[in-house]
């Protein structure tokens, strides 16, 4: 079985973020980018699945700035035996937008012809939380998202949930969607020889119009802004204290 | 230009992130060696960098090694408890039969044999290297031992040792430097049979250590290259270390900058974020700019070596410089974090200890500077 992991160029996670001085949105210029750490999930899950002899073969794609082959690099490196890129923007400060991304992925699919996808449950940029569904709707396959557990069992995918009152396990026929959450697995580090070895698997270079589909943004970004500063707290001298302004200052009580 | 190995600087930091400033906060409380952190470089294959694929390393020229060693330190790391293996297997490397590469360079390359204590350095000869007493007296088959060297690093944690002995004294010899021999000696076994090994504390978590050997027998295949040539071969891999020590200075001086520059932007006193003040900002800017004119040298270093020239001058003006701008960048971070800068936790205090080192070993400023008045200036010998 062939497994398809879309993984996405995003501004490091150990980065402080900067919101640029006009509003439009997150300064980027010279700063870290590195692989969604939940699509580095969703990639160390496909070669597990890869080592364990249910999958034959794993695709990376990446949609985005032509930069993002450093992206599909770590995910060759990591263990996948090749990867796409469908180059759809010029400048790093261009999001993709979910449904054209869903739309992508769905005529790679089709070129591909997979067996399962496995995908971050979001991004960490944006937070959307859309793309595996949409592309879901798309394909008319079964979804499984927010994956804790993911075992595959003859014809079908057998996937814990992370939902809000516990786990939920499902079974899903497969061709699936399975997006990952965090405590899938822990993604391993990319070693030297293989990164050595990664620079040699083929990637291949496609663009949007090769797949007839529009990227043109839907949604106009209005404002961007800093999270307000925390504000500093109150000593109280005593649990008297505290009560009378948790009574009379705070309303909670 | 070189090749920057953005991909191999990527992946390094990511291992390192799993080793934060606690990590070696604990080490150096504890006067610890960071087994943990060696053993996660060695399996994903860094030490092997620079051996060659026939002898199951990775075949990469100096700059991955340089890349890989500035990144841990640009971490926050320090390298200085493997970085031994990248450069002392070179002179098995260069100067090694096929036999000798064939019995230790794949253990090397895997990690089993740790290749990383470099016995030079005598208490009664420091960087007259020529003057040490260490004697290797041929019988039959075997080398006979017995000597002391100091500041032998990582001597307790390496399986292997590259030292250098005298096999004719001086004074029955054309050349100082001639009538020294270079062995590859196994520590285990020499361990078992005469030789001591008695740790040096200093002001950092170095794990460097006095040896002493008392009749140890080494046989004579472990003779590296020819007899008496050894002063040669030794010398021919200090560019290739005084290039990746001064990576780590890059390194060192990069974090260092990334601290002072983040705190003085972010802590406020009088009202104000500290940075404000030039007095505070200045040093930090002219630290950088050092920073950045050394790793320019060391880039020229790497070129050269990696082109097969003798990059001697350069390797020795990059350690310098970038010693002394990591220096810099360390009492700037020291100064702009005021107390903190003191405070363990902060880490500034023990990168400063750690940085200062590379002004001594493993070659003193003075001695650099002896090396181009006498060979790029051709001013008259001063010692």
């Amino acid at each position: 079985m062939k497994v398809l992991v879309p993984v996405k160029r995003v501004i490091d996670y150990n980065v402080k973020v900067r919101v640029k001085t006009d509003g439009s949105g997150v300064d980027l210029a010279n700063v870290k980018m590195s692989m969604n750490p939940f699509d580095e999930i969703a990639v160390e899950e496909a070669i597990r699945l890869k080592e364990a002899g249910t999958v034959s073969e794993i695709v990376a794609v990446s949609i985005g700035v032509k930069q993002a082959q450093e992206t599909l690099r770590t995910a060759l490196a990591m263990g996948a035996d090749r990867a796409i890129l469908i180059v759809a923007a010029d400048d790093v400060h261009t999001d993709i937008e979910p449904l054209a991304v869903a739309k992508l992925l769905k005529a790679v699919i089709d070129a591909e012809d997979p067996g399962l996808v496995i995908a971050g449950k979001q991004a960490i940029d944006n937070d959307m939380n859309a793309t595996g569904q949409m592309l879901a709707a798309l394909t008319g396959w079964a979804q499984a998202t927010f994956a804790s557990e993911l075992k595959v069992e003859g014809e079908h995918a057998l996937v814990t949930r992370e939902v809000d009152g516990g786990l939920q396990t499902i079974k899903v026929k497969m061709p699936a969607i399975v997006t990952v959450d965090l405590r899938l697995n822990e993604p391993r580090y990319a070693s030297l020889p293989n990164i050595m070895k990664a620079k040699k698997k083929p990637l291949e270079e496609k663009t949007p119009a090769d797949y007839g589909v529009d990227v043109t943004p839907r949604l106009e970004v209005l404002k961007t802004s800093e999270p307000p500063a925390r504000a500093a707290g109150v000593k109280v001298g005593s649990v008297d204290e505290l009560i009378t302004k948790l009574k009379d200052e705070a309303g909670v009580l | 230009m070189i090749d920057m190995h953005q991909d191999i600087r990527d992946a390094v930091t990511r291992l390192c992130a799993d080793f934060p400033g606690a990590y070696w906060r604990k080490l150096d409380a504890e006067r610890a060696y960071p087994s943990e952190f060696v053993d996660a470089l060695t399996a994903q294959g860094y030490l092997a960098a620079l051996i060659p694929e026939e002898y199951g390393g990775i075949g990469l020229g100096l700059s991955a090694g340089a890349a890989i060693l500035e990144e841990i330190h640009r971490s926050g790391g320090n390298a200085g408890a493997c970085h031994a293996q990248m450069y002392t297997m070179g002179t098995l490397l260069r100067h090694g039969s096929d036999a000798q590469k064939a019995r230790y360079l794949p253990g090397i390359a895997s990690g089993d044999l740790r290749l990383q204590a470099f016995g030079v350095t005598e208490p009664g000869s420091g960087t007259n290297t020529p003057a040490i007493k260490t004697f290797a007296r041929r019988e039959g088959d075997r080398y006979i031992v017995n000597g002391q060297k100091i500041w032998t690093s990582r001597a307790e944690y390496s399986d292997l040792m590259i030292l250098l002995a005298r096999t004719t004294p001086a004074d029955q010899v054309a050349k100082r430097t001639d009538g020294l021999s270079v062995f590859i000696l196994d520590m285990k076994a020499a361990r078992e049979a005469g030789m001591r090994i008695s740790p040096i504390r200093t002001m950092m978590n170095h794990a460097t250590c006095e040896v002493f050997f008392d009749d140890v027998e080494i046989p004579v295949e472990n003779l590296i290259g020819e007899e008496g040539r050894g002063f040669r071969y030794i010398m021919s891999g200090m560019n290739a270390e005084r290039i990746l020590i001064a990576a780590e200075c890059i390194g060192d001086a990069k974090w260092l900058i990334d601290k002072s520059s983040a705190y003085a932007k972010e802590r406020e006193v009088f009202g104000r974020p500290i940075g404000q003040n030039q007095g505070i900002a200045f040093p930090i800017a002219q630290a950088y700019a050092r920073m950045r004119a050394a790793e320019l040298m060391v880039h020229d270093a790497v070129r050269r070596y990696e082109a097969g020239e003798n990059p001697g001058a350069e390797a020795n003006m990059a350690k310098m410089l970038a010693a002394e701008a990591s220096w810099e960048a360390a009492e700037a971070a020291v100064q702009t974090h005021g107390g903190f800068g003191f405070a363990e936790e902060y880490d500034i205090e023990r990168k400063f200890r750690e940085t200062r080192l590379y002004q001594v070993a493993p070659i003193s400023t003075n001695l650099i500077l002896s090396y181009i008045a006498e060979h790029v200036l051709g001013m008259p010998r001063s010692y």
